[in-house]
């Protein structure tokens, strides 16, 4: 089998417990073990996380570019949806 | 002579001869250093990127642990020799690694499987090894029994997907089985060294690792449908510094930058 024929990965890493999984990049693997392990020796070599995620990109939809004006530009106006008027105590983090 | 952490060890090296410990931790150190060479040839040249990058951090991993012994074997000398003049500074002869590592790459079925020969046998040396008496082994084997645990997961991987894959990985598989089974036998037959190791209860018998690695190899093989090799004429002598004319051009590569700049350092 030719290596370009094997199928496209996303990868997603947890840094630490407790946070989300983020996207780090993509990697080519014949299934989802050897993706997994690929993921581990290409995207956590430097100790950057303690979970993987792998999910063939196939399966990830994503929106159009050229209906970006329709979906995204609504919203610039609206600056009553951002919850600025809550103050965040200092002990919660992550937000 | 240097304290020693344990009075067993210590009467085995006594300050008048040297003692088996030395010669043994040199041999474990010579066996990561030269398989850590020969992955870290692949970088650059790997079959695809992902697996290029997995056979260089296996080096690095190899390699992490090559200095650990070698600073012991250096400070159980105690002849002013440092780690790096016991890598780089030595001849053909005077390595301790078994003819499997010095083993060219050849293709990566030949890589894959002299990869999972050793890494059955280190990992589960290594896991008898947590319980040394010798504190500075027990130390070295807890940090990189974790390495080799992942080691053998990968090579292991890579002989069921090669052997269950397609007629060529088969065939190619086939074709290292051939060249390479009969260097297995030597990692678990002991020399001087480590008989006397064995008798002082500083090293397990091999006799008690075959089973857990015969029990691994027949699992890995049935899942990559290949027949168990029967048995051959093992090959041997590199733990005794008789060594296959591939070590020679081996460490011209490894040592010349010692050679041409000595004391050289990053």
């Amino acid at each position: 089998m030719n290596q370009s024929e094997w199928p496209l990965w996303e990868v997603f890493i947890r840094s630490k417990q407790g946070l989300d999984h983020k996207h780090v990049g993509s990697l080519h693997a014949a299934d989802a073990t050897m993706a997994v392990q690929n993921a581990r020796d290409v995207y956590t070599r430097r100790l950057e996380g303690v979970s993987i995620w792998v999910v063939e990109s196939k399966h990830i939809h994503a929106s159009n570019p050229d209906d970006s004006e329709a979906f995204f530009d609504p919203a610039a106006d609206k600056v009553y949806r951002h919850p600025t008027f809550y103050e965040v105590p200092d002990s919660i983090k992550h937000m | 002579m240097l304290p020693q952490n344990d009075s067993r060890v210590a009467a085995a090296t006594p300050a008048a001869a040297p003692g088996p410990l030395f010669p043994f931790v040199l041999q474990l150190a010579d066996t990561s250093l030269i398989l850590a060479h020969r992955l870290s040839e692949w970088c650059g040249h790997g079959p695809v990127l992902e697996q290029d990058l997995a056979m260089a951090n296996i080096a690095l991993d190899l390699l992490g642990e090559a200095r650990s012994y070698y600073q012991y074997a250096a400070e159980l000398e105690g002849q002013g020799r440092t780690e790096d003049d016991l890598a780089y500074l030595r001849s053909a002869v005077e390595y301790r690694n078994p003819l499997l590592v010095e083993q060219p790459n050849n293709d990566f079925a030949h890589t894959i499987l002299r990869q999972f020969l050793f890494d059955n046998f280190h990992y589960h040396l290594l896991k008898a090894l947590l319980t040394c008496p010798d504190t500075q082994l027990a130390a070295i084997a807890e940090k990189s029994v974790k390495e080799a645990s992942y080691h053998l997961k990968w090579s292991s991987e890579w002989v069921i997907r090669l052997g269950d894959g397609t007629p060529e990985s088969r065939q190619r598989l086939e074709k290292a089985i051939a060249t390479l089974w009969r260097f297995g036998e030597e990692l678990t037959t002991a020399t001087p060294s480590e008989k006397a190791l064995q008798e002082l209860g500083v090293l397990p018998d091999y006799a008690t690792l075959l089973p857990a690695m015969q029990a691994h190899t027949a699992y890995v093989f049935a899942e990559a449908t290949l027949p168990l090799p029967g048995p051959v004429f093992g090959q041997q002598g590199g733990k005794t510094g008789r060594h296959t004319e591939h070590l020679g051009y081996l460490l011209s590569e490894l040592q010349y930058m010692q050679r041409t700049y000595p004391g050289l350092t990053w």
